[in-house]
């Protein structure tokens, strides 16, 4: 882990920050501003790469979103997403040649790069210097041979089973070598298939888990891959069904990164309708992430409690919306359909009474002190780790991060909302819980101020023409925060589309909780992260 | 801590009589689009065209759904002219169109039946649907059926997902390690056809390619008591929804 100053320093502005960045690195890059307002930086020798990423993350405070790799014709374009918290997206943009795809690996300055890396390594084949552990990552070296690349564009992603060589000898790296020393292997196929399907592997001289390493992509079904060259109709479909217990939220940002590419406004029924659609996706999910913990601390008369609620919200959700999911609704231009005063009256006396029900269990839960002994102090993530690993969602707002997309940077009107964001300093078990149950009643809330203040007209606008380029889109789904890049190309089909999601970020330091912990603790720290598997393997 | 005891217990039996006797709360189930007989040729071939799984055909007047592809974009429900008559029912499960043919198992396992869940790349949905069945609105044990964490102890293999490359393997080791007899039952859209995934290099689109399936129960995802139905069809105490006799889902509108 990288030692670095705890607290960021104050936030510069937009404009001091292009000033830093002009007088830091001169010669190395060319700072323009698009019509959004995001800050593009295109940076003119890899070398400068690590230095300004660096300065963007650790100085400027920014946070890591993402990256976004594109073969074009000529050269490989490499975008570095950071997001200035409250303030702008910067894009670093570094074009490297095609026959020659080597790039400097930044994840030894920035932590949170690092799976990034090794996923664009895996899938491009490009070559990151310098980059600790490389290979063995989205495709499995005892399943896939070296040098695939499928995301590249000569890969025909209909063939059907490959011809293969993979590496049957392939073993996984243990590095406790203490004596005494063993690995614990847990899944894919575990809890009775109950549990998504991962592996980690756990090692171990005893009692405590020295090093925990996930071992995920048992789920990869190229989704990225799968969207290039379909319509934007289609896209949505994949974006609304590659994670589906955050499915509105996903298709949401997918949504909205059309219409920001095709500069459309969408009504404003239809935005506080997709809220309200949010908010209640977001309580259901919270639901089983409650239920999860509840189970996973063996506490069964709250697990049926909260298992009960979270029935009677898909159940809701059902009689809302015809799905249980929340499947078919968004679609660029609004939703596609509308909701009549009476159903959303029946919608809001099921949120309550489900808000009720959990504030009942929280009370409870609050006074039961065997299972309060299972979640304090346990996985505990402090405000440097989580910020190093740039953690998403509920898990990093339990160790003090601020990184509510709904606040530090609204979309759909979320800025025209009064709620709070959960933000705690504990950083442990419990402190993911008490996360989860404050969400759960802002959510309430959100959903009435929504609904409660809908106004009348169209749910939805025509989508005339979307014009090539690229575009993003982006939610605080109930996992944290997701980001849909997506390029549009001239014939009007989706030339890239890149999911980047919170669960990729957070499987990434899931580890940092669980290392020091005791064996039977593992069970209870994967269930207060409550990550979904779907929604990193893509 | 004695306020867990009353806490569970003043809340009463909450779970559901099915299949003793019919269930029809709100929400239990979206429902499923039906043939429907429009009047106008047009409209079938419209209805056909806007449906992205291909899972509705045009024959004449009649627009014929295919529900094993229909992944419940509800394209054909709201917001068309050419809506398709929907029926809210879950009893959906489909013998499996290989012609090994189907048999329930023995008499034995009707009230002690044991369940191994393969996730093989399933979105979320569909695993989720199967856990609620221990939910106690639901609460399969009731009916003697169990999830069990071993292949060596399961009966059934219930496979979610379009079977990912990756999954292949520890899915044939999981089917493999099961004693006879066996039954497998493959849940959901992407389990029966690859769904939204299709068959790609790293999705064999669906479990039939990988596995003898005996089963299949269609939805996307198919909602906890669909998925219940599917496991009493295994123990021969329900019968399947006969998957030839569209003429009698056939709605005129």
């Amino acid at each position: 882990m990288i030692t670095t100053p705890t607290t960021p320093p104050e936030r510069p502005d937009v404009l001091s920050l292009e000033a830093n960045i002009e007088a830091r690195f001169k010669t190395a890059v060319s700072i323009s501003q698009n019509k959004n307002q995001e800050v593009l930086i295109a940076l003119e020798r890899p070398s400068a790469l690590g230095a300004l990423c660096k300065f963007l993350f650790w100085e400027a405070g920014c946070s890591f979103a993402g990256l976004v790799v594109e073969e074009q014709q000529e050269e490989w374009q490499l975008i570095y997403l950071f997001l200035l918290p409250g303030k702008h997206w910067v894009h670093v943009s570094l074009l490297i040649p095609l026959e020659d795809p080597t790039v400097p690996s930044i994840s030894a300055h920035v932590h949170a790069a690092d799976w990034y890396e090794r996923e664009a390594e895996d899938l491009f084949g490009l070559h990151f210097e310098q980059h600790p552990r490389l290979g063995d990552f989205v495709l499995h070296d005892q399943v896939w041979q070296e040098g695939l690349a499928p995301m590249r564009r000569a890969f025909d992603l209909r063939q059907p089973r490959l011809e293969r060589q993979p590496n049957q000898a392939w073993r996984p790296t243990l590095v406790v070598k203490d004596p005494g020393a063993f690995a614990m292997p847990v899944g894919p196929v575990y809890e009775g298939g109950l549990g998504e399907s991962v592996h980690f592997l756990l090692e171990t001289v005893g009692e405590d888990v020295i090093r925990a390493s996930p071992r995920l992509f048992y789920k990869y079904r190229a989704v990225e891959k799968l969207a290039e060259g379909k319509t934007i109709s289609d896209g949505e479909l994949l974006a609304e069904r590659f994670a589906a217990k955050s499915a509105f939220a996903h298709s949401l940002a997918y949504c909205q990164a059309v219409e920001r590419a095709a500069s459309l406004d969408i009504p404003i029924r239809a935005r506080r309708l997709r809220v309200a659609l949010s908010e209640l996706e977001r309580l259901r999910h919270h639901a089983g992430a409650i239920e999860g913990i509840c189970q996973s601390t063996a506490l069964n008369v709250s697990e049926a409690q909260a298992a009960i609620v979270e029935e009677q919200l898909l159940r809701a959700s059902c009689s809302f919306s015809g799905h249980r999911y929340l499947f078919g609704l968004n679609t660029p231009g609004g939703l596609r359909r509308d909701f009549d005063v009476d159903i959303c009256r029946r919608l809001l006396s099921a949120v309550d009474r489900a808000s009720g029900e959990l504030r009942r269990l929280e009370d409870r839960l609050r006074y039961t002190s065997s299972f309060l002994d299972r979640l304090e102090d346990v996985g505990s993530i402090d405000a440097v780790a989580a910020r190093d690993l740039d953690l998403a969602g509920p898990v990093g707002r339990a160790s003090g991060l601020p990184n509510d997309l709904r606040r530090e940077y609204p979309y759909s009107g979320y800025g025209e909302y009064s709620f709070d964001v959960a933000s705690e300093k504990e950083g442990d078990g419990y402190a993911r819980l008490r996360v989860l149950f404050f969400e759960v009643r802002q959510s309430a809330a959100l959903i009435h101020q929504a609904l409660e203040s809908l106004p009348p007209g169209e749910t939805r606008t025509a989508i005339e023409h979307v014009p090539a380029g690229t575009t993003m889109g982006w939610v605080e789904a109930p996992i944290g925060s997701a980001f849909h890049w997506l390029r549009i190309n001239e014939a009007g089909l989706i030339g890239r589309y890149r999911i980047m999601t919170a669960s990729f970020r957070n499987w990434l330091g899931i580890h940092a909780a669980v290392e020091n912990f005791a064996f039977q603790d593992f069970p209870i720290i994967l269930a207060t992260f409550g990550l979904s598997v779907t929604e990193c393997d893509r | 801590m004695a306020f867990w005891f009353w806490y569970g217990l003043r809340n009463g039996i909450r779970s559901t009589r099915y299949p003793a006797a019919p269930e029809s709360s709100a929400g239990i189930s979206p429902g499923r689009p039906l043939d429907t007989l429009f009047a106008d040729p047009l409209e079938a071939a419209r209805a056909a065209a806007n449906c992205p799984a291909s899972a509705i055909t045009a024959v004449d007047s009649l627009a014929r759904v295919d529900f094993k592809k229909c992944v419940f974009c509800q394209r054909c429900h709201f917001g068309t002219r050419d809506e398709l008559h929907w029926d809210a029912s879950f009893e959906w499960t489909q013998r499996h169109s290989s012609e090994r043919g189907y048999e329930p198992l023995p008499r034995d396992f009707a009230h002690s039946l044991h369940i191994i869940v393969v996730d093989a790349g399933d979105c979320g949905a569909c695993l989720n649907e199967v856990k609620q069945l221990n939910n106690p609105l639901y609460n399969m044990h009731r009916l003697g059926f169990f999830f069990t964490a071993t292949p060596r102890a399961a009966d059934v293999l219930l496979v979610v997902g379009p079977v990912s490359e990756n999954m292949r393997g520890p899915l044939i080791k999981t089917y493999e390690a099961m004693p006879d007899p066996k039954r497998v039952l493959s849940v959901g859209t992407c389990a029966i056809t690859g769904g939204v995934f299709g068959q790609t290099f790293t999705s064999a689109g669906g479990v039939g390619s990988v596995l003898p399936v005996d089963l299949e129960v269609p939805g996307d995802p198919p909602p906890p008591l669909s998925i219940l139905h599917g496991l009493l069809v295994v123990t021969g105490r329900k019968q399947p929804m006969d998957a030839q006799h569209s003429p009698v889902n056939e709605v005129s509108k």
